[in-house]
């Protein structure tokens, strides 16, 4: 934890975007400390904490990656990239310059030698656009597709089995341009701009080595990792995933999140610490939605819209009573007990990407999910659900990646991925 | 063509106009001070009274006694134009003044107003030196003066090819005439555009035309020929104009490029510029949206951009080695990818861009991001 501790101090003495780091920075080593690198940002809940508590900075480093078990920010944007350089030294170099961009970043502070100052004749190193923003809980997460083992670098025989090719649901109508990709960063802030400022950073950096495969803005967490908390509502108006793992508990997280033991053995060893990484897009026919019935809705997802209690229960958080709902309901099909205990951690966010051409909505979910394996995690549940879900009627696949995402960045020599290209 | 013209090359010659020299000519009929330098120029020589002198003030008395009309310059190292006085007749006198800070010029004669004219060596001494020039750099901008110089030569012949065939009625020599009478322009793009009023005549689109242009009056130029060729597919009596109109606003291009105002940081600004038009305009497939011709402009412009690289290389990599190998690179992976479109290397004849699929111009952007990302860099390499 003393890694963690150094950057926040360092957040603190950092040139810019620092201010209020005072109170959140504080608190949040304090919580990530009690948490064993996952971050609780307070007892009252994320939904009702003032902005003002949400700008300090989350430590980058730690033994898992920050952006996972850390309380779920407001905002997103993930970039997906190919990777266009064939030379692995080259590749490495990246991995090493995104790493200390991202420790800056993090911190609050600007990448390289700032956004002003510098030659004149230069373009500055940072572009600038979150000067004067607070850290905002920025997190950044990479994660390695399974095409980044295809042997350009020498990565064949590292390649784990938990890394599979996800097989094709029923329904799914998948964009290849908005599917897949080498390398993916998943930036989280509470403030958008902060977020999107970390991914443009970072491509820039990355451009010659790199280049964004798909890129998703999300506005409005659907999850929360946050005990106590009020679960977000999704597009349809409803709370899903009530009982999504929260950053405090810590046999959960390394049950179902954490890659450990012998799942982080032979090709999976560089895993250790790490987890895997689905994202889906979903569009979500709103209009069509919109104009279902409430009792329908309500029969749909197994819950009540209002509180969002399962069927015949008062709270959210009450354990549903899975047989008194219908069997193509959402929340049965996708609860542990229909998959035989399968759990996910879920992130996701909405996202409304202007319209659709059609004079509708081009809106959904971007579905995130951190779990130890996907072959007993996401891959049963989505079958299920893709076969039987009342909601699919609603709903289409429309993007898919799977990345494997390597444990955390222990300290100032430490790179993303350095196990990995060990 | 740019839709905002507020390049680097303009605002370095505005600003050098107002710091660094203030000239001015004027003609005059009274006999020079005694202090005045005298030039008399002939037809053959251009002799100076004067080789050194202070700094400061300094009054040229121009005598022609030449049979040809002539035109006095007075050059930095690099050709850059301290000041002129063109159209002195035979027998004629006039006097140029300018301010000279304490370094070396040119005097130079040019009989007949053309070539790089008869030159003395000159040399202002005290007072305030110069801003500090490297004979490397200086050479990189008098080999650039002279490509661009010799692209718009090369340039007229193709465009009167185009031109003529317009003239002629012909439709399909001129849509074959068409592309290649660009490549010259294309290539040095941005020094065109930093004399502001040639660009809006030739190379606009119809969508760059300002408020209150109205297309069927205003829109002059390549595009508007470009739109009559392949979209309206007829050529009618103010197509033979606009083509006449090309030629003569061309000339002027060729007459005035090699006198523009080019520093080092100007032309590796220059070349990151022409990657942004690749950027914003090829890519994009909006440039030559009739003639889907955007693979040409798009190979000269880098051919310009690199032109550019190659001439300040010299200094670039003593100041950053890894910056040069990296755009050796990138120009060299960005020409291979780009000769996938062509069958025949020493050729520009491409694919049609309506032929380039999506998954196609996403490689051909990812390729101009690889370039075009270092070569930002590429200014500050070379003044640091």
């Amino acid at each position: 934890m003393t890694d963690e501790t150094t950057t926040t101090e360092q957040a603190a003495a950092a040139p810019s975007r620092r201010k209020v780091i005072g109170w959140g920075g504080a608190g949040l080593a304090l919580g990530a400390a009690a948490a064993g690198g996952a971050v609780a940002l307070t007892r009252d809940g994320d939904h009702t904490a003032p902005v003002a508590d949400t700008g300090g900075a989350v430590p980058f480093h730690g033994a898992h990656q920050a952006g996972i078990a850390t309380a779920v920010q407001d905002r997103l944007h993930f970039a997906s990239f190919d990777v266009k350089t064939t030379d692995r030294d080259e590749l490495i170099q990246l991995l090493k310059e995104w790493t200390r961009a991202a420790e800056r970043m993090t911190a609050g502070a600007e990448v390289g030698d700032g956004a002003y100052g510098g030659l004149p004749e230069a373009p500055p190193d940072d572009t600038g656009e979150a000067l004067g923003l607070k850290p905002s809980r920025l997190t950044l997460t990479i994660g390695f597709g399974p095409s980044l083992f295809d042997g350009r670098f020498g990565l064949k025989d590292k390649r784990p089995g938990a890394l599979v090719d996800l097989p094709k649901f029923p329904g799914d109508n998948l964009d290849p341009a908005r599917s897949g990709g080498d390398i993916c960063v998943q930036a989280c802030a509470d403030d958008p701009q902060v977020a999107v400022h970390a991914i443009r950073n970072l491509a820039r950096i990355g451009f010659g080595k790199v280049a964004v495969r798909w890129s998703q803005l999300g506005f409005g967490k659907t999850s929360s990792t946050t005990p106590d908390a009020q679960t977000p509502r999704n597009l349809f108006g409803f709370k899903d995933g009530t009982r999504n793992i929260a950053g405090t508990e810590t046999e959960r997280l390394a049950k179902h999140v954490w890659v450990s033991g012998k799942d982080a053995e032979g090709a999976s060893a560089w895993m250790d610490g790490g987890s895997y990484l689905v994202a889906r897009r979903i569009r979500m026919n709103v209009e069509t939605w919109d104009r279902t019935p409430l009792s329908e809705q309500e029969d749909i997802f197994g819950r009540d819209k209002k509180e969002g209690a399962p069927v015949g229960k008062a709270k959210e958080h009450d354990e549903p009573f899975l047989k008194a709902m219908k069997p193509d309901s959402h929340v049965r099909l996708a609860h542990p007990d229909s998959n035989n205990g399968a759990t996910i951690l879920r992130r996701g966010y909405s996202f409304t990407d202007g319209t659709d051409g059609l004079g509708r909505l081009d809106a959904g979910l971007f579905f995130l999910a951190y779990m130890k394996d996907v072959r007993t995690g996401f891959i049963p549940v989505q079958t299920q659900l893709a076969k039987h879900d009342a909601l699919n009627e609603y709903t289409q696949h429309v993007g898919s990646a799977l990345f494997a995402v390597p444990p955390g960045v222990r300290g100032k020599d430490d790179w993303w991925g350095r196990a990995l290209f060990a | 063509m740019r839709a905002v013209r507020l390049s680097v090359v303009t605002a370095a010659a505005t600003a050098a106009a107002l710091t660094a020299v203030t000239g001015c000519a004027e003609k005059s009929d009274s006999k020079a001070s005694d202090d005045a330098i005298t030039v008399v120029a002939k037809d053959d020589s251009c002799e100076v009274s004067k080789k050194e002198f202070p700094a400061g003030h300094v009054k040229l008395a121009v005598e022609n006694r030449g049979s040809k009309i002539t035109e006095v310059y007075v050059l930095f190292p690099d050709d850059r134009i301290v000041t002129e006085r063109e159209n002195i007749g035979p027998g004629t006198k006039a006097t140029i003044t300018a301010e000279f800070k304490s370094g070396d010029y040119f005097i130079a004669c040019k009989p007949g107003m053309k070539g790089d004219g008869i030159r003395q060596a000159v040399k202002a001494t005290g007072g305030k030196a110069a801003a500090k020039r490297s004979p490397e750099m200086d050479a990189a901008v008098a080999a650039y003066r002279q490509y661009v110089q010799a692209q718009a030569d090369a340039t007229l012949p193709k465009v009167k090819v185009f031109t003529d065939a317009v003239r002629a009625g012909n439709i399909e020599a001129a849509k074959k005439a068409y592309a290649e009478s660009r490549i010259g322009w294309e290539r040095t793009e941005p020094v065109a555009e930093s004399f502001g009023d040639i660009d809006p005549k030739v190379d606009v689109r119809e969508d760059g035309l300002e408020d209150g242009q109205d297309p069927a009056k205003d829109w002059t130029g390549w595009h508007r020929l470009e739109k009559a060729l392949w979209q309206d597919k007829k050529i009618g009596d103010r197509e033979k104009q606009l083509a006449d109109l090309l030629d003569k606003d061309l000339a002027d291009w060729q007459k005035r490029v090699g006198k523009a105002e080019i520093t080092p940081t100007s032309m590796a600004n220059g070349a990151k510029e022409l990657l942004d038009e690749v950027a914003t305009g090829k890519v994009t497939g909006e440039e030559e949206r009739y003639s889907h011709t955007d693979l040409v402009d798009f190979k000269a412009n880098v051919e310009g951009a690199q032109k550019s690289f190659e001439l300040l290389k010299p200094v670039a990599s003593k100041n950053d080695p890894k910056l040069v190998a990296e755009l050796d690179k990138q120009f060299a992976a960005l020409n291979t990818l780009l000769d996938k479109y062509r069958t025949d290397k020493a050729s520009y004849v491409f694919t049609s861009y309506e032929k380039v699929g999506k998954p196609e111009r996403k490689e051909l952007s990812d390729g101009v991001n690889a370039l075009a990302e270092p070569l930002s860099k590429l200014a500050a390499a070379v003044v640091k």
